[in-house]
């Protein structure tokens, strides 16, 4: 099944996204945050907390303190592993404690620092290789999933409930399983330690807790023959330290969007861009595929009218994933139709639109997000609502389908109403499993016109971001028109310009060539 | 029909006909099926007929029954309270905004004094909102300004004077000494001082903020915690709506 469009445009808006992209990663370059030294350190081995404050916070505060923190962490790092013999976690135990001031030890020549430098980067990558080839070698020992990948979501608040929860999905037909975050833990400039049995509206994402959770979903797999992907959130202030926890704990999936901090969490737009990239390129070396959350963009416009942003939104964030570093197989775009129910032929928009960003995006294993928005309290209704949903995605050929849920509008999913979902997700899997090869548009009929009207949509407005610049674009409120302020939001104070010494030998393509080599 | 006798109805008069589903943490077995059975009696059902027993997978089943109960209510002697806040849904507010007012309302959020708690402003103004809600940052008609954590309460006079803004919303977490009740209150007074008072809906937010404190402190209103956006939303457009009404 294809819609007859226009490759031109299509080129033309990845061309336009390309530069745009291109625009943000000149401007970033320059940058670092917090949160990307944090993520070093945590590649670094460094963990563990001091009275609920954790040791990579407070080594990066101790430098910002002492004004030393542009030579970057690893710089440090290095220096003092040079002059004490210790590896980098007792480094780091020495400053917590007090007893080791970094900044006072003698400056070895940059040469030899940065020798260290690479020296620890390509140990950190190779242990990480090697933990990445077991855990392919785990997936590659089950039969492959059937398309499309069933995602539910857990959100109990604690972390054992989740995991009953979870494995129950994983038996009922679930191939992915998301634990959504506590509220507003986006907005934490900290990772918490530990696992964690309290959450508001979803549980808190710590490494402990992601460790739980991994090997409850590999027992279950054993159990089901089928592999189960752990799904988790990389986002808010600390996108790139959680990447790295990820890795550290091979997830499989995390959601992780260039624009929704700054949208929808007023997270300070150069923060999150810098964020982003690192955390991209990390999740990218380590084969972990993203989702992005463009869904979100339509929520609360008219989503008939202003549908295009969502393409908009997927090319750029396509193309900042491949400045990253990032495979296209990788780069899981998000969509959703969100359609008022009562407009005349809103399953044909649906079916269409799906279609188009399938067409768009080949490579992509895109995920469909299901309807939300005129869901109420009827959830016979609702259930009605996701079978079409759920029909749009196996006819469209989606890649991975977050189901939605009867009680969507009412609570988190009870045990029944993911199995009532799954259930039937799974029917209409196995019924129209064939409909995109044998099933097709009229040729210019409605559906290739809306299609046509779309993309023209998405060219113009990419060309009007192009025009204005994207930092502009953002504070206009081009964006569903959520207007945000280039230094406003939060995270702006945690930016800073790299120094003459900064190091991040983590980024160097030779480096991680050494690694891989070293982890066969 | 007789309202001083009401009862569910299935396809007959009185028939007294409902529908239950519910899962147990259990798998399906001859015990679990006469388990559901004795739920349904103890809930006062009869003619019980379990339709549907389904395992779910990890120890759990699912149950669908059909059955009747005995209850009638009077219609007439049930008095509801007068509903204090009519809610609106989301669509119903900016519709009401772009039509009674044909303008965006501006709104200006912050915690004010050395507090630095900003979870219960977000949940109510960022546009991911609180509980499914979307925030006030979502609503079109809706200007939303956040000025964050810390905020000087001169500032905000500062600022509401600045951008002309029609409603003020406060959170307060720390409590400690009362500091919450001083820092309202000096809020409350220093828009009085410039006049702005009246022109302004002045609504305060957080875990030990309610009606008696906004009452203390000269707000309009005090939401507790669990307060939802949609909420916060329906009250401003309540009392922009009551405001001009009045001034006709």
């Amino acid at each position: 099944m294809k819609l007859n469009i226009s490759q031109e445009q299509a080129n033309a808006c990845r061309q336009i996204a390309k530069e745009v992209a291109l625009e943000i990663q000149r401007d970033i370059a320059p940058l670092s945050t917090v949160s990307v030294e944090r993520a070093i350190l945590r590649l670094l081995g460094i963990e563990g907390e001091k009275e609920k404050i954790p040791y990579v916070n407070i080594l990066v505060d101790n430098l910002k303190e002492q004004k030393a923190l542009e030579e970057g962490v690893l710089y440090w790092i290095a220096n003092a592993c040079l002059n004490t013999g210790l590896s980098p976690q007792d480094v780091a135990l020495k400053v917590v404690s007090g007893s080791l001031n970094p900044v006072h030890l003698s400056r070895k020549s940059f040469q030899e620092v940065k020798n260290k430098a690479e020296e620890l980067a390509t140990e950190s990558l190779s242990r990480l290789y090697k933990k990445k080839k077991a855990r392919e070698a785990l997936k590659q020992s089950f039969p492959p999933s059937l398309p499309p990948l069933l995602y539910v979501i857990v959100a109990t608040g604690n972390i054992y409930d989740d995991i009953a929860q979870a494995k129950t999905a994983a038996e009922q037909g679930a191939d992915c399983v998301a634990v959504i975050r506590s509220t507003a833990q986006s907005l934490l400039d900290y990772v918490p330690e530990g696992i964690t049995t309290e959450g508001f509206g979803g549980t808190f994402a710590t490494q402990a807790n992601y460790r739980l959770m991994r090997q409850a979903l590999d027992e279950v797999a054993q159990k089901v023959s089928r592999y189960i992907y752990q799904v988790n959130y990389c986002s808010g202030l600390c996108m790139a330290e959680i990447a790295v926890l990820a890795i550290l704990e091979g997830l499989d999936i995390m959601v992780n969007d260039a624009f929704y901090g700054i949208l929808f969490r007023d997270l300070n737009m150069y923060r999150t861009m810098v964020d982003q990239h690192f955390s991209r390129y990390l999740l990218g070396l380590f084969d972990v595929i993203i989702t992005t959350g463009e869904d979100n963009l339509i929520k609360t416009v008219d989503a008939f009218k202003e549908y295009s942003i969502v393409l908009v939104s997927q090319f750029i964030n396509e193309q900042l994933a491949q400045q990253a570093g990032m495979k296209k197989d990788l780069i899981g775009l998000g969509h959703a139709a969100e359609l008022d129910p009562k407009i005349p032929d809103s399953l044909l928009w649906e079916l269409t639109q799906a279609q188009l960003v399938r067409q768009l995006f080949p490579r992509s294993p895109v995920k469909f997000m299901p309807p939300t928005r005129y869901k109420t309290g009827n959830i016979f209704f609702a259930h009605v609502l996701d079978a079409l949903f759920n029909l749009v995605a196996v006819w469209t050929d989606q890649r991975i389908v977050l189901l939605g849920m009867p009680t969507e509008a009412l609570h988190t999913p009870y045990v029944q109403d993911r199995f009532l979902s799954l259930e039937s997700a799974l029917h209409i899997r196995n019924a129209s499993r064939s409909f995109s090869r044998e099933l097709q548009f009229i040729r210019n009929g409605q559906a290739d016109k809306r299609a046509c009207e779309l993309l023209t949509q998405a060219v113009e407005t990419l060309m009007k971001i192009r025009e204005v610049g994207i930092w502009n674009a953002l504070s206009r409120g081009v964006f569903s028109q959520i207007k945000r302020e280039k230094r406003g939001g939060r995270g702006y104070e945690g930016v800073f310009k790299k120094g003459k010494f900064y190091l991040n030998p983590f980024l160097d393509k030779k480096i991680v060539m050494q690694a891989r080599r070293r982890a066969v | 029909m007789n309202i001083g006798e009401v009862r569910p109805y299935g396809d007959r008069m009185n028939d007294g006909a409902i529908q239950i589903s519910f899962s147990l943490p259990v798998p399906v077995s001859a015990r679990s099926i006469e388990a559901v059975k004795l739920i349904a009696a103890r809930m006062g059902m009869n003619n019980i007929r379990l339709v549907h027993a389904q395992d779910m997978g990890n120890n759990f089943s699912f149950y669908i029954l059909y059955g009747a109960i005995n209850i009638s209510v009077d219609l007439q002697a049930i008095h509801v309270p007068e509903v204090e806040l009519q809610l609106f849904d989301f669509w119903e507010i900016n519709d009401l905004i772009r039509r009674e007012f044909k303008r965006k309302v501006v709104v200006i959020g912050a915690t004010i004094g050395a507090d630095a708690h900003t979870v219960g402003l977000d949940a109510i103004i960022s546009a991911k909102g609180f509980g499914g809600e979307s925030g006030l940052e979502r609503y079109p008609e809706l200007e939303v300004f956040n000025l964050g954590a810390q905020v000087p309460p001169e500032l905000v006079v500062e600022y509401s004077k600045k951008i002309h803004a029609d409603v003020v919303l406060v959170s307060q977490v720390v409590t400690q000494r009362n500091v919450h009740l001083f820092n309202l209150s000096l809020l409350a007074e220093l828009l009085e001082a410039e006049k702005l008072r009246d022109k302004l809906i002045l609504i305060c937010g957080g875990p030990y903020i309610n009606a008696q404190v906004a009452l203390e402190t000269g707000f309009d209103a005090g939401f507790g915690p669990g307060t939802t956006p949609l909420q916060v939303a329906s009250f401003i457009v309540h009392e922009l709506m009551k405001r001009k009404m009045r001034k006709k």
